[in-house]
């Protein structure tokens, strides 16, 4: 036994991340399913800078921030590499895992804008947009002839993206409007389906309704808390 | 040394402290390298060449491939001048530790600094306060170790030092004293500032100083 618990939110992208890591590797874990509105004192202790999931607990000392995580296990666990070995290439990894990051706060706004406010409405999708512009456009990672950002195997920049495109997912389907067009973004949408179809991502791809449906009453959630504040 | 040196090229911008983080990797593996000046109201097509995305500094330039952010850079630099000193620890615990840390001043430091020197003026009370309260945390990380990396001048200790020659400016202009609320750490400054690698890459504070008041005089108050 590794002696491994995982602090996360189920549907949180950061969480899914170490969640197909862990998967990747063939690690078993404990998972603790935390709560977003009423954390656990243990999350506290472990986080206290940050107070956010997910941590990741090895033999009682805790490990924070996703892709810190992923090459914590990385490092720990070299079998099904995710992390290349050239410096160079890892470098490039490197960058791309922290560009993929700023999806988050653009699709966070996207969720808590108001839908019929056209002219806010269109600015959060532009934003969006913009991110996945680069990506289609700039990342040398990504080329038709390779399944992955990883070449012919998942790396840590399907892991990344992967889990931000699946977040992407859930507010397309709980704003019924479509941003990850097939036309304007060819390549991460080939990408995306070799993606969430590989081995392993496929048996631990959160349902589609299900992830819909907790973003809802999130969303509804916030709201409420906001207009009491 | 094994690696060729002669083909490392910085993109900088020299009150940069991202930059700086740069300059003080090189200088601690002993990697000789060419440092050009970028002027950020016009910035050269190599830049937008080599960081098409973001078209910041810092940019390492290693034969002719681009690696882009600062701390992805000193990392960079660790791996491929393998020899000692080391920047990041060897023990993957510490070296997660050393990461987060890294993160929390990438996240925390420069933009809680800058409305500290230009910020708008009627929230300079609490801008300080979220300042100092950032120093505090990282002067906790601290406790009682000479570096952030324990005996050994580290990787978070290049992420934070730069920042340091900037705090001349945030005192001035803040009206504050950054030594009243963390001694421990201005004394980690001064030990940090006996190490050759980090005098020689940090402007002197008045240079910064000058920078800050030029800056707000052609931008204003943000």
């Amino acid at each position: 036994m590794e002696d491994l618990k995982l602090h996360g939110f189920w549907y949180s992208p950061f969480t899914m991340r170490v969640v197909w890591t862990l998967k990747l590797k063939g690690l078993s874990y404990e998972n603790i399913e935390e709560d977003r509105f009423n954390k656990s004192p243990q999350l506290l202790e472990y986080n206290p800078v940050h107070k956010k999931t997910p941590v990741l607990v090895h033999g009682g000392k805790p490990i924070c921030e996703s892709m810190l995580i992923l090459e914590y296990i990385e490092e720990l666990w070299p079998q099904n590499p995710l992390v290349p070995l050239d410096p160079y290439q890892r470098s490039q990894a490197r960058f791309w895992v922290t560009y993929s990051d700023q999806l988050f706060p653009a699709v966070v706004q996207l969720i808590l804008v108001d839908i019929a406010d056209d002219e806010e409405k269109k600015k959060a999708i532009e934003k969006v947009q913009k991110l996945l512009k680069d990506v289609e456009d700039q990342c040398l990672l990504l080329v038709d002839e390779k399944l992955f950002f990883g070449g012919d195997t998942i790396n840590m920049v399907d892991i990344a993206f992967g889990s931000m495109i699946k977040f992407l997912v859930a507010m397309e389907d709980l704003n019924e409007l479509k941003v990850l067009e097939a036309e304007k973004f060819p390549r991460l949408h080939s990408w995306f389906n070799n993606f969430k179809n590989a081995p392993i991502i496929k048996e631990n791809f959160s349902d589609r309704e299900k992830m819909c449906a907790n973003l809802k009453y999130i969303r509804k959630t916030i709201r409420e808390l906001e207009s009491s504040a | 040394m094994g690696e060729d040196n002669s083909n490392v090229v910085l993109l900088d911008f020299w009150p940069s402290s991202y930059g700086m983080r740069v300059k003080i990797a090189l200088q601690e593996k002993g990697v000789s390298y060419e440092c050009r000046q970028e002027d950020f109201e016009a910035k050269s097509s190599l830049l937008l060449e080599m960081n098409p995305i973001h078209k910041m500094i810092p940019v390492l330039i290693h034969n002719g491939k681009p690696i882009c952010e600062s701390l992805n850079i000193v990392e960079y630099i660790d791996e491929v001048w393998n020899h000692k000193p080391s920047l990041l620890p060897s023990d993957p615990y510490k070296r997660s530790q050393a990461r987060f840390w890294g993160n929390y001043i990438d996240k925390n430091v420069y933009s809680r600094g800058k409305k500290v020197w230009n910020g708008k003026v009627e929230e300079k009370e609490e801008s300080k306060k979220q300042f100092i309260e950032c120093l505090k945390m990282l002067e906790e990380e601290l406790g009682e170790k000479p570096y952030f990396g324990g005996d050994e001048f580290g990787y978070v200790d290049v992420a934070l030092v730069p920042f340091t020659s900037w705090f001349y400016t945030y005192e001035t202009l803040g009206n504050l004293s950054i030594e009243a609320f963390v001694p421990k750490l201005v004394g980690w400054t001064k030990r940090c500032m006996e190490k050759q690698s980090v005098a020689k890459s940090l402007p002197h504070p008045h240079n910064i100083y000058d920078f800050a008041l030029k800056y707000r005089e052609a931008h204003g108050y943000e």
